[in-house]
């Protein structure tokens, strides 16, 4: 029989047991009766002879081997008995740990999610990145940068331990069929998606032959573009689709949620066709790389094989390629702008948790101590000790894990309203969902929690001085059981100190932030990306008249005030950071300082609300042929000339990277003509700890022709308006398919933000920590003051006598309530002076992790704390009035 | 009468092994059979003998079955298993053995040092 069969047929082993404790005793009886003795003599003898027919028969049970199982069973019944006989606490108790476990459950969804899951290909841990790697600025500035084309091609042909594609970012417009439409565009190495394990919902993926120049022009569409542009229709294989004035035939749709680099894009075409000149040149490093490791390479064979050859090339190639090295990384997917806010969200939800769970644990151990008598009883007729601590857990296990059913039931409701609610993108949403490592967490949290809170009420399980208990009143509360109550009021307290104190910060922070001057007037403007006709592009007179075209067109707007263009715009992703010095000789790159160069046309400053401090600004003077001219701002002109009048003086840019001049040797010099307001350009939280602040401005007018057609990728329109913005934007629309190269219908306006938006946008996270964290804040104010009440209301009602005595004695009621205002005062002031130690610690954290926090100043925990001992002091006080309102007579009467 | 000893730890077990040994035989005439065969010296707890019994039924070493006595009334009757048996030969060879120790040293304090 094994244990299971045991188990089971317990009823029958029960009666077998029985029975044969009978036979004995009968057997016995029967031969005293034969020797003698008397019938009830002999029951009797046979019976102390055995030694108590129960024990014994105890003793067996025990010998079964499957005792713990039953009384696990049994503990489980008898715990859903007890809550279901209490159910204003049952519901209290599981409430709070539902709203504690479903909080904590619905963060560690997202961070499981975004931050913990490998990438959704096949066998992700055999992807690499490869990225290429230089020991100058460009490391400095953009980290990890990409790789060019000749130099993939290369790789890709030479290196035998990794299986590599490559993709480049780029944009395109659709004209048929359908509306036009700005797309994002993937041109891909036609071996992208083998690499990736990914297999097409439909069609094939590029053969080799499509990826190369003069290859059959073929498009594969993304999932979601294939249902926009295509809806229901199954047959868009052979297709034909107008990208950038040319027919491309439809070949493949991407599946369903395939993404590169966490972004979706709209189409992807051969790599090998694009016909950018940049992208035939070493010097250019368009290209991201990602390989998969052949079988039985591991990682670092790979870069070693990478190392080599990158010294191979670069003796080959010395004017692109010295000091350039290939790196390759385990394949992660981009996370670091969430990373921080996640781990900081988790961790405050763990201590909404921790409080929910001293909350209930405090519930527990009172209604341990008033069952004190009943325990005591049971270990005096016999029940062990380690049984009823198991019992004690069982029951706060049982508490636990229903709390945690329901808390995954609120996480399952609460994910995606809260993903919703995520400010910007929460990149990798889509992969965000309730999974078995969700649930296995949920199972572990809820347990956990259940054997924290369970854990000090079981242990009071009575071992010894049972007697002492039987024979005390039911109202008397050993030091002990008051000591474990009020630290259990002082964790909720230094627990929700942390909490206030750190929203109390982000609500100052805030508040500083939003006041500040975004350096730009952001009312009534609005920013907007322009892609030119591909018919225009590939000529630079065309682009600049294009251009002029369309700021003309732009300008006739009704509502329109000014129009300016502009490459890239402040508070919105992109920046272009450049060394400049101030004399003809360059220092050691080290020494070199940075700004951030920006191309304008004139009227950009009027357009933004820029203040023009000296000098002046672009005029339509500032055109090719004529000296090359900057405007700077304050930062700039501080940095570069202290307190000298930087108007007329000279810069100096590198040759290489110079807006002015298409990488030639010789630094350019250019003429300071103005210097202007400094425009907080990383944003209102960033701007301060930005590593480059300092800027300057270009003349668009003087960009040489060879940088045109990239300068012209990149550029936007910016518009202040006399209306809402937004209203224009239907007729700017109609104005700029009017201009120039707008006639062929291709060309189109793309990312449209306002000034305001994006000036709020530039707060969201600290917006979106301050709501998440007063949420928190307020929870934990909440717990802590029910659990202040929780165990006053308790402790008072077990000194009720003793209350009664003073009262008969002459004390007042207001001396009744002072003193039970005393007991509560010390709980929350020892709460209020560990909490701050920790409040400390997290202020610190805060700093660390959010941009532009404010350092914990004296006055935000002065408020914070103060609300929290106001709050804990009117919990404490309805349990003192009741204290003082005790009839003596009645509650001396009462034991 | 002599006093009676405690039973040294552990030694039940091998006792009840022995016992069984013999046949199927119910706990109540293993009780008997243990205080007639010990001649009173040893004292065995009547109490302790069905908790022994279920354990060793538990371990596999014995196995039950509800036979007929002579007097016509349903009992538990004990018989050693393959396993018991080979349990019962360790054990008492193990126990021969401390004896057989436990004599020499005796033995030899007796006879001094030789």
């Amino acid at each position: 029989m094994n244990w299971w069969q045991r188990l089971w047929r317990r009823k029958t082993m029960e009666s077998q047991l029985e029975k044969e404790i009978r036979f004995h005793l009968d057997a016995h009886a029967a031969q005293l009766i034969a020797q003698g003795h008397s019938p009830e003599e002999a029951q009797r003898q046979a019976r102390l002879a055995l030694g108590g027919p129960e024990q014994v028969k105890e003793q067996c049970r025990d010998a079964r081997g499957t005792r713990w199982l039953q009384d696990f069973l049994q503990d489980i019944r008898y715990a859903i008995r007890t809550l279901r006989k209490q159910p204003a606490f049952a519901v209290v108790a599981l409430m709070t740990l539902a709203l504690g476990t479903g909080v904590t459950t619905i963060m560690f969804t997202v961070v499981s999610g975004v931050l913990l899951k490998p990438l959704p290909y096949p066998h992700p841990d055999r992807l690499v990145a490869v990225h290429g790697h230089t020991d100058d600025w460009n490391a400095v500035f953009y980290g990890e940068q990409n790789v060019a084309y000749p130099d993939f091609l290369d790789c890709q042909r030479e290196i035998h331990s990794l299986e590599m594609a490559g993709f480049l970012f780029d944009g395109g417009i659709v004209s048929a069929p359908g509306e036009p439409e700005y797309v994002n565009l993937r041109e891909a190495s036609s071996d992208l998606f083998s690499v990736l394990g990914v297999s097409l919902s439909q069609g094939r993926g590029f053969l080799p032959e499509e990826d190369r120049s003069g290859g059959t022009p073929v498009v594969i569409l993304s999932y979601r573009f294939w249902q926009r542009r295509f809806p229901g229709d199954t047959h868009v294989i052979g297709q034909s689709l107008i990208l950038d004035q040319k027919s491309y035939t439809v070949v493949g749709v991407a599946p369903e949620n395939f993404r590169l680099d966490g972004e979706e894009g709209d189409v992807f075409t051969p790599l090998g066709q694009y016909t950018g000149a940049f992208l035939q040149m070493r010097r250019a490093h368009p290209i991201r790389v990602v390989g998969r490791l052949r079988p039985d390479v591991n990682l670092s064979k790979a870069q070693l094989e990478l190392t080599v050859f990158a010294r191979h090339l670069a003796e080959q190639f010395p004017d692109t390629n010295a000091g350039r090295s290939l790196v390759a990384a385990p394949l992660r997917a981009d996370v670091s702008d969430v990373r921080s806010t996640l781990w900081l969200l988790l961790g405050a939800v763990t201590l909404v948790l921790l409080i929910a769970c001293a909350n209930v644990a405090s519930l527990l151990l009172a209604r341990a101590v008033s069952r004190e008598r009943e325990l005591a009883m049971r270990v005096a007729l016999g029940a062990g000790r380690g049984r009823l601590v198991r019992q004690c857990l069982t029951e706060s296990a049982v508490l636990g894990l229903s709390g945690g059913i329901l808390g995954v039931l609120l996480a399952s409701a609460g994910i995606r309203p809260f993903v919703a609610f995520w400010p910007g993108i929460l990149p990798r949403a889509e992969e965000i969902h309730l999974d078995w490592r969700v649930l296995l967490f949920a199972a572990v949290i809820s347990l956990l929690s259940g054997v924290f809170f369970g854990l000090a009420p079981a242990l009071r399980a009575p071992s010894r001085d049972v007697e002492r208990i039987l024979r005390a009143g039911a109202r008397s509360v050993s030091g002990g059981s008051r000591r474990l109550h009020s630290s259990f009021v002082v964790a909720e307290i230094a627990l929700a100190v942390v909490l206030l104190v750190a929203a109390g910060m982000l609500g100052r922070t805030l508040l500083r932030l939003s006041s500040l001057d975004p350096g730009v007037n952001t009312r009534n403007v609005l920013v907007t990306r322009a892609a030119l006709s591909a018919a225009v592009l590939a000529n630079p007179a065309q682009i600049r008249a294009a251009w002029q075209d369309i700021l003309d067109h732009a300008r006739r707007v009704p509502g329109v005030l000014s129009v300016a263009a502009v490459d890239t715009i402040p508070l919105r992703e992109g920046n272009n950071p450049l060394a400049y010095w101030t004399t003809p000789v360059a220092p050691p790159p080290q020494q070199q300082p940075f700004a951030l160069a920006t191309t304008v046309t004139p009227d950009y400053l009027q357009v933004m609300g820029i203040p023009l401090l000296r000098g002046r600004f672009f005029d339509d003077h500032d055109r090719l042929g004529n000296e090359p001219v900057i405007v700077i701002d304050e930062v700039m002109a501080q940095h570069a000339f202290g307190t000298q009048d930087p108007v007329g003086k000279r810069l100096w840019l590198p040759g290489t990277y110079s807006p002015f001049s298409a990488g030639k040797e010789a630094p350019d010099a250019v003429r300071v003509v103005g210097v202007v307001g400094h425009v907080r350009y990383w944003g209102l939280a960033t701007d301060d700890q930005a590593q480059v602040r300092a800027q300057y401005y270009y003349p668009f007018a003087q960009v040489p022709d060879p940088l045109l057609h990239r300068w012209s990728e990149l550029m936007s329109i910016a518009v202040r308006t006399g209306i809402p913005p937004l209203h224009t934007l239907g007729p700017l629309r109609q104005a700029v398919r009017g201009a120039t190269g707008g006639a062929s219908g291709d060309q189109a306006l793309y990312e449209v933000h306002t000034m305001e938006q994006l000036a709020s946008d530039s707060l969201s996270r600290q917006r979106f920590l301050l709501l998440l964290f007063g949420v928190f804040a307020a929870s934990a104010l909440l717990l802590a003051c029910i659990g202040i009440y929780g165990v006053l209301a308790y402790l008072t009602n077990q000194r009720v006598p003793e209350i009664g005595l003073r009262m008969a004695l002459g004390a007042t009621a207001r001396e009744v309530i002072s003193l039970v205002l005393r007991q509560s005062l010390a709980m929350i002031f020892i709460g209020v002076g560990v909490g701050l130690f920790a409040a400390l610690a997290a202020a610190r954290l805060l700093q660390h992790l959010v941009d532009g926090m404010s350092p914990a100043e004296p006055s935000t925990f002065a408020l914070m704390i103060s609300i929290l001992v106001g709050a804990a002091l009117l919990a404490s006080f309805l349990p003192a009035r009741r204290a003082s309102r005790i009839d003596p007579i009645a509650a001396l009467r009462q034991d | 009468m002599p006093a009676k000893s405690e039973l040294p730890q552990g030694t039940l077990d091998l006792l009840i092994l022995k016992v069984v040994a013999i046949g199927p035989v119910h706990g109540y005439a293993i009780a008997q059979c243990l205080e007639q065969v010990s001649r009173g010296v040893v004292q065995v707890p009547q109490g302790s003998l069905y908790p022994a019994l279920h354990r060793l039924e538990n371990r596999g070493l014995l196995a039950a079955d509800w036979k007929h006595t002579e007097t016509g009334r349903e009992a538990k009757f004990y018989q050693l298993t393959r396993k018991g048996r080979k349990q019962l030969e360790t054990e008492a060879a193990d126990w021969q053995r401390l004896i057989d120790a436990v004599g020499l040293i005796l033995g030899m304090t007796e006879g001094g040092a030789q």
